[in-house]
């Protein structure tokens, strides 16, 4: 399966994408909104994106509302994974057509856990 | 990779003499996995090696027993258990005839799971009433577990967004269930070894990461207690890697697509 982790940190990106990558995920980048719809264009097979919500050019938020206009990317799961916590947010991103919200700073469970109840990844149960 | 007799006797002795808790032997996969990310974040080359770094740094003594014997808590743990119970066990329930559920989350440590099965049931079974109580041996946890406030990191494990935003109120720094929920939620001190709590007898008990830490005779005790405590035609949810077989045969084992159940057997109640 394929991820877009879109954001303006190229460190946020690489954590991102190697938590990914460990639960099977094959992953590509962008920085900002605007390069990920190009990305989502280019590559038709991504089912998961990964999105910051401040970035340059075009913004987390407004990459999930311009992504659930096209009935084509109707099969895409959009997690928000930012540090805009305020709950109106929450419900904004969520009404916008995100699936999953993570607020940072986060622990490599808390994808995973987020991606296993999503049915992404399968469930592995804790000892 | 298996851990030396000796990294293991001197861990279960360390955990022993500071928590009561016994780790007898063939708990090895325990200490190895609760162990194992303390290794690694100190550099050690596994947990033998870790072990034997820490045994003369009495500082580090406390993070070992910690690790031991802290139940790490998540809202939605191990996900199987709360699908069967949505799926299965509580439209048996239902229709049987019960509409009024008590439920225990025994060992509930800050009350994720109790809150985790309210907002099941709150969100799928609108004609249920749910009486939860939520049992530890901790003040502290219990206190937590009844304020009903959480960090955003402890929000961020297992809490699907949609559940945050339709039982949470942001306050400040922290996340607050709602009074709804929270008024469904009783906290308890309780240990697994005396009598049942009050608010039984229970439709469902959930006990689970809690038998790991148990001797035989001691899971047998506190099996006995539980099922005294069930209501006819009651379930138990136990952890992932637990189970009655082999301890106590007045059980029997029902899979629930991912997830086991277990009711007492019919006639062999004692």
């Amino acid at each position: 399966m394929k991820a877009l982790v879109i954001d303006d940190s190229r460190v946020m990106r690489r954590i991102v994408s190697n938590i990914l990558v460990e639960v099977g995920f094959e992953t590509i980048e962008a920085e900002n909104g605007r390069v990920a719809l190009d990305q989502l264009e280019s590559h038709g097979d991504v089912s998961l994106c990964c999105i910051d919500w401040n970035m340059p050019v075009m913004t987390g938020f407004e990459f999930v509302v311009e992504t659930r206009k096209h009935p084509e990317w109707r099969n895409v799961t959009l997690m928000m994974i930012t540090t805009e916590g305020e709950q109106d947010q929450i419900v904004r991103a969520l009404a916008a057509g995100a699936h999953e919200y993570v607020i940072k700073p986060f622990t490599p469970e808390v994808i995973v856990d987020k991606l296993q109840f999503l049915g992404l990844v399968d469930v592995k149960e804790s000892v | 990779m298996t851990l030396t007799a000796e990294t293991f006797d001197f861990v279960a002795t360390l955990v022993r003499q500071r928590s009561a808790i016994q780790l007898e032997r063939g708990k090895e996969y325990l200490v190895e996995s609760r162990l194992a990310p303390l290794a690694r974040s100190a550099g050690a080359a596994d947990v033998d090696a870790y072990v034997r770094g820490m045994r003369a740094d009495i500082t580090k003594h406390d993070i070992v027993v910690e690790a031991l014997t802290t139940n790490e808590t998540s809202w939605f743990r191990d996900l199987n258990p709360f699908t069967a119970l949505r799926s299965t066990v509580i439209p048996d329930l239902q229709g049987k005839g019960r509409h009024q559920l008590r439920i225990w989350s025994a060992a509930c440590s800050t009350g994720q799971e109790a809150y985790s099965i309210a907002m099941i049931i709150a969100d799928n079974f609108p004609s249920v009433r749910a009486n939860i109580v939520a049992t530890d041996l901790a003040e502290q946890v219990l206190a937590k577990g009844r304020s009903g406030r959480y960090t955003q990191l402890e929000i961020n494990r297992g809490l699907p967004a949609p559940m945050l935003v339709k039982h949470f109120e942001r306050q400040g720094p922290t996340f607050e269930i709602s009074s709804a929920l929270r008024s469904q939620v009783v906290f308890r001190k309780h240990n697994l070894l005396d009598n049942p709590p009050a608010g039984g007898p229970f439709d469902i008990v959930f006990l689970r990461n809690v038998l790991i830490y148990f001797d035989v005779a001691t899971k047998r005790d506190v099996l006995r207690r539980i099922r005294n405590s069930l209501a006819p035609g009651g379930y138990l949810f136990l952890g992932a890697a637990e189970t009655t077989i082999g301890v106590d045969e007045t059980w029997e084992r029902l899979q629930l697509g991912a997830s086991s159940v277990y009711r007492p057997r019919e006639g062999k109640a004692t």
